[in-house]
């Protein structure tokens, strides 16, 4: 009897370290449906190109969808945390929904890595770290660009919903500073039959540049309208805009926008000495085999950002805790802030403690559409 | 604002009237002869528009996949009822092969000419009917053993068609949305105002449409029949007219005019998979304002709705949509102020 007692014991002391030593278990929630699934599903065709094993240690991802809904979010967030015990968590594609998930993590002490760009109230972020950048980053090239154009009066025109809003509120400040005044606010929708209302208003005040705030094919439409209207000045887009979509839908009215963007997308025309250079192209290439020539996307190279975040991060924290514990959780988000400089696809990357944005002010690279495709300007 | 903006607002605004005025025509239709709420009606508008999109490039719409799906699935449900009914094997075929036989044509048509990039025209005649035919099908799966079911019911099974639909266009047609090209470019100037070729097409053919609904419930056997059963069910069914029939054929009418008013906005805005939603609920919007019961009523309403969300999006496009929504509280609290509640005996 005792034998028998003494091999349970063997057997359960074997089993529990064999659960120690378990898979880096990473819970991957992004909008796969619903409006936001234009940003989501181009992160699963990443994610489907993750390695499974970094640092020698299996990486296993679990990819929910969250529907567009903040509510399916913190529920998607909510298992992650409890059923799964998750080492990280990826997530959402939209920044609401991603709001949603953060309280969830951040009580279970679990690092979020969000796939757009959350603002949070300050001190609220400890365990939040976000992937694309910040709208300051992206506003401040493109108030740099219409310094240099001259521009001295500017039109808003953005979607009605928290990315056209969140672009006005950190715009705003950066556009006083460099004396360039909005003189008429604009908004609409993604799925809105017209738009020449609005245009007719911005064209009639008359400044000297617009900006849309839209995404995808959705920022062809009112750029289409501002043409349509006869609008002479420059037009600006924003970085959610500038996929080929832009031009599929807009054709030749979008030609000689403005388009701010991240530098992935255009990694082969990056200048030598651009620090993301070889990594975007490696990027690009990697997912225009798997998916076809030009299907590269903004939000792809987040997650491919993600893959580089934890190739970096995984050797370190691995060394001071095993995965499945809240050491090992702990461990990732210290590895985190001190990584230090760490070139991304999509800019460089310095998390601090003080700062989980991270990228610097030169990330943002501003593109011209030339014969229907992005030139660096 | 001076006159011309004013006229360039009332313009557009006329023009999203127009498209939302065949909707909320459709809307009234379903409404008054099946007692459906056809909240989907929108969905056939954006399936009109990416379906001739989707030509455009080339390819088999995925559209065309679902249809085939839904008619084998209309057939076996028909197989079944009838062999139920009759307990005859050749009735219950027949009925089957009967269900099959259009959208199976038009499916073998569609994915035999979408290779051949056919003009323009060719292929947004072939849209409207795929989108056509789902009309009947949608009609067999989903509502015709509910028939008799109160209003309620099917409101909930309209809502869950339109979940259905939505989520299958993200499918076949993506995330990202499409522009048509236009069927007719030139602009003509009328003082300052400029008209394109697309706003004379789409005013012609809402007109032309109410034309012939008009003619259609007018003079013919079949337009008297549906209205007969739009005033008494029980009544029509002794005199000979079978409600599943004429749920169908309501049906079809509602997909047909959906899948014509895609193809008149498709060229004048970007059309998303979900874009169809908003738009049908306009034209809900002024089909409630009408009752639910009177075309013409639901012609002004809609020319109404599409006027004050041009002006709306003007002043305060912030609000567009509050304000266009709102529009309908009041209309509400008149109408049940001094409406007789006629419909309530159903």
């Amino acid at each position: 009897m005792k034998t028998f007692k003494t091999l349970i014991a063997v057997a359960v002391t074997a089993l529990a370290a064999s659960a120690a030593q378990a898979d880096v278990k990473i819970g991957v929630s992004i909008s796969l449906t619903g409006p936001g699934s234009g940003l989501g599903i181009p992160m699963q065709n990443q994610f489907k190109l993750f390695p499974s094993t970094i640092a020698g240690e299996k990486v296993q991802l679990i990819i929910l969808d969250d529907a567009t809904d903040p509510g399916k979010g913190a529920a998607n967030a909510r298992r992650f945390v409890t059923e799964d015990k998750v080492d990280m968590i990826i997530g959402s594609s939209i920044t609401a929904v991603a709001a949603a998930m953060t309280d969830i993590a951040s009580e279970a002490g679990t690092v979020q890595l969000a796939g757009s760009p959350v603002g949070v109230p300050a001190g609220k972020d400890k365990w939040l770290f976000r992937l694309p950048q910040s709208n300051t980053v992206m506003g401040h090239a493109v108030v740099e660009h219409m310094k240099e154009q001259g521009v001295k009066t500017i039109g808003f025109l953005g979607y009605t919903d928290a990315y056209g809003e969140q672009w006005l509120k950190e715009i705003t400040p950066l556009l006083d500073k460099a004396g360039i005044k909005i003189i008429a606010t604009e908004r609409f929708a993604r799925t809105d039959t017209s738009v020449t209302p609005q245009a007719l208003k911005i064209t009639a005040s008359n400044p000297d540049a617009v900006l849309i705030v839209a995404s995808g094919s959705g920022a062809a439409m009112p750029h289409m309208a501002m043409v349509e209207r006869g609008f002479k000045g420059k037009i600006y887009q924003t970085h959610a805009a500038a996929t080929q979509d832009l031009m599929r839908v807009g054709g030749k009215s979008v030609e000689g926008a403005f388009v701010v963007s991240g530098p992935a997308v255009i990694a082969e025309q990056l200048p030598d000495k651009h620090p993301s250079k070889p990594v975007a192209i490696d990027f690009v290439q990697k997912y225009e085999k798997a998916y076809g020539p030009n299907s590269r996307n903004q939000f792809a190279g987040h997650a491919y950002d993600a893959q580089v975040v934890l190739e970096k991060i995984l050797p370190v924290a691995l060394k001071k805790a095993k995965p499945g514990t809240p050491e090992f959780r702990a461990a990732l988000r210290d590895t985190m802030e001190t990584m230090g400089r760490t070139v991304f696809s999509h800019g460089v990357m310095n998390w601090t403690p003080a700062d989980h944005w991270g990228y610097t002010l030169e990330t943002g690279v501003m593109l011209k559409v030339v014969d229907g495709k992005f030139k660096v300007e | 604002m001076d006159s011309t903006i004013a006229s360039i607002l009332l313009l557009d605004g006329l023009t999203n009237g127009a498209v939302y005025a065949l909707l909320g025509l459709a809307t009234v239709l379903v409404f008054t002869v099946t007692r459906i709420i056809f909240i989907p009606q929108g969905e056939f508008v954006a399936y009109g528009a990416l379906t001739l999109a989707i030509f455009q490039t080339g390819k088999v719409p995925g559209t065309v996949w679902l249809l085939l799906l839904l008619a084998s699935v209309a057939a076996v449900m028909e197989l079944f009822s009838r062999w139920q009914h009759h307990r005859s094997l050749p009735i219950a075929l027949k009925a089957a092969l009967k269900t099959l036989a259009a959208p199976v044509a038009v499916s073998l048509l569609a994915i035999w000419a979408a290779p051949q990039q056919w003009p323009l025209l060719a292929q947004a005649a072939m849209s409207v009917a795929i989108v056509t035919v789902y009309g009947p099908l949608v009609y067999r799966v989903a509502y015709q053993s509910l028939e008799s079911a109160t209003p309620l019911v099917l409101l909930i099974v309209s809502v869950g068609v339109h979940f259905a639909l939505t989520g299958l266009g993200l499918l076949f047609f993506g995330a990202e949305g499409f522009r048509n090209p236009s069927f007719w470019d030139d602009r003509f100037n009328l003082g300052p105002v400029a008209i394109s070729g697309q706003t004379i097409i789409i005013g012609l053919t809402a007109i032309a449409l109410i034309v012939l609904l008009w003619l259609y419930f007018e003079r013919t056997l079949r337009g008297k029949a549906l209205r007969a059963t739009a005033v008494n069910r029980t009544g029509a069914r002794l005199m000979g007219i079978s409600t599943h029939a004429s749920g169908q054929l309501t049906l079809t009418m509602a997909a047909f005019i959906g899948a014509l008013s895609g193809l008149l906005i498709g060229p004048t805005t970007t059309v998303f998979y979900d874009s169809g939603f908003l738009i049908g609920l306009k034209g809900f919007v002024a089909a409630v304002a009408a009752g639910l019961s009177s075309y013409p009523g639901a012609l002004i309403a809609a020319a109404f709705v599409g006027v004050i969300e041009a002006f709306g999006s003007f002043w305060a496009s912030a609000f567009k949509e509050v304000i266009v929504f709102t529009l309908i509280l009041p209309v509400l609290l008149v109408r049940s102020i001094y409406g007789h509640n006629a419909d309530e005996e159903h």
